[in-house]
């Protein structure tokens, strides 16, 4: 990590320890926290850190935001951070200044259908928009006459439906009904629909692999707190046994997801970060299913309830796992895209990495 | 909070690329000439004295040791990529392997002068073999049972009792075997073993086969009667062999080896799988490909940070816990997901030899240098939770 990026990294953990403690927002009556913490991140410029200073962002790195991403995934704060900045970073490709305030992405899903006509109307519909209802704008890929277009909407121009993910996060269906956009422009060469998920995947494996490193932090310290049959429950082999399988599903997840990170913040765009971020995607979630489930093992009762944070983390985790493509569609697409290559390509492409 | 896991993102460097278009046109070539058999199931547990030999004279073997041993003063990461590409290519490295991995930078650490100028350029000329001679018929995860002895003797020590699962042993030109050479104290059991390096043709040393559930020979029985080791051939401390478990330990056990070892499996997959698979196969390699792709990228960034001079113990662990578990699976799961295919393909043939190959070696992957129950304590310590 570069100094700058820990710096950031840093400010962010800060932010986030200040106003999103876990222990706190899971007592908090209602969501009045949100707003403290959203108004920090926006003034620290966390929120537009893929914007550059031309248009309206804090002009970090790529790098930079990933680290922030991260954190945010440590903290599972139900604040639309990582779509403000996926939809910040789209816009900027498209030379769209991002608006102030919380945004979203439209489609992660692969299923989507957006169209867009040359006077930027906008029709289709997007289903499991992260939190679709709390952000002021959204931020569009949509096929237009020419190619893909990148269009900006205000969220007052559509009608989302209620819906929620498994951790309660808003997750909608919008129907672009005929919505004109109060921005849009030509997405440029190469920015299309599948570069789009594969980055919306990064960001998520980012968060998931945030959010396991809080689970094995958590678990590990239940286990040495808790104590069953005149020992605290770290002290049973089985016990131990199944936190280092949490360990090394958490790694796992830390090295796909920083692998993808670091591959596309170096510009790299081609086969080499399709197997990057599909991978990531696909092996986090896995780690997400196993690690979750060995939390809630180790936690035993207590972790099952409304009481304890443990499901702050893994409600998101199961959740993230289906945004920007589950697992098992983006093993179908790296799948066929080792058998098309043939089984002579297959190693010079791993340790191309 | 417990202890972070960290993976630094490491990509090798360019002299690693360039050294690897030379190790694919080498291996091109012995391919070529019938020296690397792609299509052999065993490739890469076949001993080959012209092989190892030439690897030797191409300087890929001592890679990272002092030029005066006759190594090449070359870095960890160069020797990584040499592992693995001829890990890959299933090549022949069965005689080697063991000497440049391990007990050369045992001898380079522990060994007098006059034995290190004798011994690491002849593993370096790939013209030497070790075997390891930890385990015994009491003694296996729990090495500090072991009760083959070294008794004192004039010039030297006498070896008496049995290692066994020693691979190897029969066709090695020397083992590192640790032997008893003071009682355990009350204070700590792990006291009284001493490292020593034994000349296999050493008299009153017999190696006794013992056939592996593949119809291979391997394993041994190494029964020493009296075999008499020289002083000079003690390594390190007598009686303190424990100390000097060392960081070696961690490239040991995050090496491109701890996830490949089934690898032509996956290959010989994809070939039956065709250029066109259905879902369940496409959905079913798509995975398997992105394990391994994270195995090697932890394997990688553990490699970069011990040339980084970091000391990654815990991450080193892990990648062995959770790569040897892969490779080991690796087979059953290609076998569900080949379950479907043309059985009159040409493709199916070599895929039924090298599945079964690969069916009948998994159950030692997470078994041979440390087993997963092991290196899960080793992980749990790692945690801080013992």
């Amino acid at each position: 990590m570069s100094e700058t990026s820990a710096i950031v990294a840093e400010t962010a953990a800060r932010i986030f320890e200040d106003l999103a403690d876990p222990q706190t927002v899971n007592q908090a009556k209602d969501e009045g926290w949100q707003a403290p913490l959203w108004n920090s991140l926006e003034e620290s410029g966390l929120t537009l850190a893929w914007v550059p200073d031309a248009l309206g962002g804090a002009g970090a790195s790529l790098a930079d935001g990933f680290e922030v991403v991260k954190v945010a995934g440590r903290f599972a704060a139900a604040v639309p951070l990582a779509e403000t900045l996926l939809a910040g970073w789209l816009l900027s490709e498209a030379g769209i200044s991002s608006p102030a305030g919380a945004m979203t992405i439209a489609p992660s899903r692969w299923s989507d259908d957006l169209k867009i006509d040359a006077a930027g109307v906008l029709t289709g519909k997007a289903r499991n928009v992260p939190f679709g209802t709390r952000a002021g704008h959204i931020a569009a890929l949509a096929d237009g006459p020419s190619g893909p277009v990148v269009a900006l909407v205000k969220l007052g121009d559509v009608r989302p439906t209620e819906g929620r993910n498994l951790a309660g996060d808003a997750s909608v269906e919008i129907a672009f009904d005929k919505v004109k956009a109060i921005a849009h422009s030509a997405a440029p060469v190469g920015l299309d629909r599948q570069r789009l998920m594969l980055l919306g995947a990064t960001v998520r494996a980012n968060q998931m692999a945030g959010a396991l490193e809080t689970v094995l932090a958590i678990t590990t310290r239940y286990a040495g707190e808790r104590v069953a049959f005149e020992k605290p429950i770290s002290k049973f082999q089985a016990v131990q046994h199944n936190l280092a399988r949490l360990a090394g599903e958490t790694a796992a997840a830390v090295a796909a997801a920083g692998s993808v990170a670091d591959t596309f913040a170096n510009g790299i765009t081609d086969d080499r970060f399709f197997l990057e971020a599909a991978g990531a995607k696909i092996r986090v979630s896995e780690a997400a299913t196993e690690g979750a489930s060995i939390g809630h093992q180790v936690h035993g009762a207590i972790g099952f309830t409304k009481e304890h944070i443990l499901h702050r983390f893994t409600l998101r985790l199961w959740s993230w796992r289906d945004d920007f493509g589950n697992e098992s569609d983006w093993a179908v697409r790296l799948g066929r895209m080792i058998a098309a290559k043939g089984a002579e390509e297959l190693w010079p492409l791993v340790a191309s990495r | 909070m417990t202890a972070a896991i960290q993976f630094d993102q490491l990509r090798l460097p360019p002299e690693c690329e360039k050294l690897r278009a030379e190790v694919r046109a080498f291996i091109a070539e012995e391919t070529e000439a019938g020296i690397i058999k792609p299509s052999g199931a065993t490739g890469g547990d076949s001993f080959s004295r012209e092989f190892s030999r030439k690897v030797g004279a191409k300087g890929w073997l001592g890679m990272t040791w002092p030029k005066k041993y006759g190594g090449h003063e070359r870095t960890f990461l160069e020797r990584y990529v040499v592992t693995e590409e001829l890990r890959v290519a299933n090549a022949p490295t069965r005689l080697h392997f063991v000497a440049d991995r391990q007990s050369g930078p045992i001898l380079l650490k522990y060994a007098p002068e006059h034995i290190k100028m004798k011994v690491l350029p002849a593993i370096c000329r790939g013209e030497c073999c070790f075997a390891i001679g930890m385990s015994e018929p009491n003694s296996g995860s729990d090495l500090f049972a072991a009760r083959t002895r070294a008794t004192k003797a004039d010039g030297g020590w006498l070896i008496n009792g049995t290692k066994i699962w020693t691979s190897n042993a029969h066709q090695a030109d020397y083992m590192i075997g640790l032997f008893r050479t003071s009682a355990p104290t009350k204070e700590n059991r792990r006291h009284g073993l001493t490292q020593f390096l034994v000349d296999m043709k050493t008299k009153g040393i017999t190696c006794n086969p013992v056939y592996q559930i593949t119809g291979h020979h391997d394993f041994n029985e190494v029964v020493f009667e009296n075999a008499f080791v020289p002083d000079d051939h003690v390594l390190g401390e007598i009686d303190g062999a424990w100390k000097q478990a060392t960081s070696e330990l961690a490239y040991e056990r995050s090496g491109p080896e701890r996830f490949l070892e089934t690898y032509y499996v996956l290959e010989e997959l994809v070939r039956v799988l065709g250029p066109d698979p259905d879902v369940r196969g496409a959905e079913g390699l798509g995975r398997l490909v992105a394990q391994l792709h994270t195995l090697r990228r932890m394997s990688v960034s553990v490699a970069g940070m011990l040339h980084a001079g970091k000391e990654p113990v815990l991450e080193a662990a892990i990648v062995k816990d959770v790569g040897t578990i892969w490779e080991q699976r690796l087979p059953h799961r290609a076998r569900e997901l080949a379950a479907f295919s043309e059985p009159e393909a040409t493709n199916q043939v070599p895929f039924d030899k090298k599945l079964a190959y690969a069916t009948t070696i998994a159950p030692k992957l997470t078994i041979q240098g440390g087993t997963t129950e092991v290196l899960r304590g080793i992980i749990a310590r790692g945690l801080g939770l013992r």
